[in-house]
């Protein structure tokens, strides 16, 4: 299993027993006789993966999140590097700037042309703040939809990768329409005449994630989270804090993982990450989400146009969950 | 985009009983602490006949405002919300149902229907905030967007009032969901060139914010009334600076170039009419 590397300043406390095991196999394998304990080395390997199974089968819903927002977590540079061959960035909404907290730009993956639209959270500090961490803008979003128009235009397929916390909340996203540029991006999406499949690769935070996924099809990492407020935002509105015991009671409630969201009807499929979750095997991880999108594209790439929006349309038109009584209260 | 961004959920209502109608004969402006005639201030739209102040009004009584007497043809009324998710809180989703249902006599925080705007036929939803809020679930999305189909199916104007906190954060994806149902059904209206005024009235944040009601052909908004994304708190809390004076104000966004029109209270019918004539119907 390769290993990604960890951080010192992310250690999920509930690992920590996968940790100890990690350090010794280290330990062990930097001792220049390293090949005269293979036995011992297997064995911890073995005693290392009983264990990821065990805690990652059992992972309540806030600990997902969690890892869901780990930093060593592949993020859409990530899977650029990954599974998109001449990525071709495009920069820029023609009326404000250019949000680097999403990415747009053509791509090849696999045998396919398409136009990638992904949220962007940076890995370097400078990195992260020129992005808002994923937070992004109106100018952000209103990218997204020219370049989605373009694709439109010349017949390519769309392909978004969701990671966000939410839309960035500031003085001047609002003084630019931040809840205009989604509402546009939501009206636009459910009618563009081009296949669209997003994955959720890691946080897909409300209106904010929703803005670049009102798609033909969308699936979820195995251990991303997708609702409608996060955890701690759910919390402090309930309970009036957030804390470990708080954040835990709101995430099982919001059913903001891949499972849930997938029974509720609100994604349609859940792709598998590697065991003890995509941080620890960015390839593999990429592999399986670009044998997704592929899958889906060549089966949407066959639809007609008409065809496809009103199966779109459908598909959202049904969510929601109410009965029908017989009359007024 | 949490419902009810900036505060405390129950903050936020209490702030609407504050906000909203009390009883007895007399009353007191909550802007200018005037001491009013209930009476006055319910013929005068509820509408502070000193400051102008625009007080929060149910959905019945907005109803009652918007169109022409006797001409309201409710439909979808027998929708009512569920508790799909088992949402865990410190008073059970049901119960905060039961009692929003029995404080409004309405299923859920919306009323629709069609109805004569000053003989002009429409298809109208508005938006209750004394039912969680005004927030948006199943069954107002649903019905928001059954509303925007059946304007669409008989070429009427789309009318919605907007007063809402946001997404209901009870029904979490479902009501993430609504935002997508209620704009994709604002396309299809726009694919038939069918008419959508979008009226916005104190508070329109979040969710209902970033979906249909910024999607009006016209967006008219009620004077002074709070329009935004993200709750005041909630960007203080991030940016850690005061914010600018009138910042999401009606009066901010036209400056900004995000509604067409601020309409006093009394003004909404004639205004609406005055815009559908234009669109020749």
């Amino acid at each position: 299993m390769a290993r990604a590397g960890f951080s010192p300043l992310y250690q999920l406390d509930f690992e920590a027993p996968i940790n100890e095991i990690e350090e010794q196999i280290e330990a062990l394998e930097a001792t220049p006789d390293a090949a005269n304990f293979a036995d011992e080395l297997t064995k911890l390997r073995e005693t290392r993966d009983s264990f990821l199974r065990k805690i990652y089968g059992g992972l309540t819903p806030w600990q997902t999140v969690r890892i869901a927002r780990h930093p060593l977590r592949p993020h859409t540079a990530d899977y650029v590097s990954l599974i998109c061959r001449d990525f071709c960035e495009l920069h820029g909404d023609r009326t404000f700037g250019d949000d680097a907290a999403i990415k747009t730009g053509f791509a090849r993956i696999g045998p396919m042309k398409v136009m990638l639209i992904g949220h962007h959270k940076g890995k370097t500090v400078q990195e992260k703040i020129a992005a808002n961490f994923g937070c992004a803008q109106p100018e952000g979003y209103r990218k997204a939809l020219l370049k989605m128009r373009l694709a439109e235009k010349l017949k390519l397929p769309i392909v978004t990768l969701v990671d966000t916390p939410g839309a960035y909340p500031g003085i001047g996203s609002e003084q630019r329409g931040q809840a205009q540029a989604i509402a546009m991006n939501l009206m636009e999406m459910s009618r563009l005449r081009t296949p669209i499949v997003s994955v959720v690769i890691g946080e897909g935070g409300s209106g904010g994630a929703l803005g670049i996924a009102v798609s033909d099809r969308v699936g979820m990492l195995e251990h991303a989270w997708y609702s409608v407020i996060s955890p701690e935002g759910c919390a402090a509105i309930l309970f009036k804090e957030a804390n470990e015991r708080t954040n835990t009671i709101a995430a099982q409630s919001l059913a903001l993982t891949a499972k849930r969201n997938l029974e509720n009807g609100l994604v349609d499929d859940v792709i598998a990450e590697p065991l003890g979750g995509a941080h620890r095997d960015h390839r593999k991880t990429a592999e399986s989400v670009q044998n997704w999108i592929v899958d889906r594209l060549q089966e949407l790439v066959r639809v007609n146009a008409e065809v496809l929006i009103n199966q779109r349309f459908d598909k959202f038109r049904k969510m929601g969950a109410y009965e029908e009584v017989a009359a007024s209260v | 985009m949490p419902a009810i961004p900036a505060a405390q959920w129950d903050a936020a209502i209490n702030l609407a009983e504050k906000k909203g109608v009390p009883a007895g004969i007399w009353m007191q402006c909550p802007e200018c602490a005037e001491t009013l005639f209930r009476k006055a201030v319910e013929a005068n739209l509820w509408v502070c006949p000193r400051c102008q102040h625009h007080l929060r009004v149910s959905a019945k009584q907005r109803v009652e405002q918007l169109l022409d007497p006797g001409s309201f043809e409710p439909f979808d009324e027998h929708l009512a919300p569920v508790d799909r998710l088992q949402f865990v809180d410190n008073k059970p989703y049901p119960q905060r149902i039961a009692e929003s249902q029995r404080k409004t006599g309405n299923n859920d925080g919306i009323l629709s229907g069609f109805g004569f705007i000053k003989g002009r036929r429409v298809s109208l939803a508005v938006m209750d905030f004394s039912f969680l809020g005004g927030s948006m679930g199943s069954v107002v999305g649903e019905r928001i967007t059954r509303a925007i189909e059946r304007g669409t199916a008989h070429d009427l104007p789309v009318i919605t009032v907007a007063c809402s906190g946001g997404a209901r954060m009870q029904e979490s994806g479902f009501s993430l969901m609504q935002m997508a149902k209620t704009s994709a059904a604002l396309a299809r209206l726009d694919e038939a060139k069918g008419l959508f005024i979008s009226v916005l009235a104190d508070p329109t944040t979040g969710g209902v914010t970033a979906s249909f009601a910024m999607l009006g052909d016209v967006i008219l908004a009620e004077p002074r009334a709070l329009i935004g994304f993200a709750g005041p708190r909630v960007i203080q809390q991030t940016i850690r600076q005061e914010l600018p004076e009138g910042f999401q104000t009606s009066e901010f966004l036209l400056e900004r170039g995000f509604v067409d029109r601020i309409v006093h209270r009394r003004d909404l019918r004639s205004e609406i009419s005055r815009v559908i004539d234009y669109a020749g119907r």
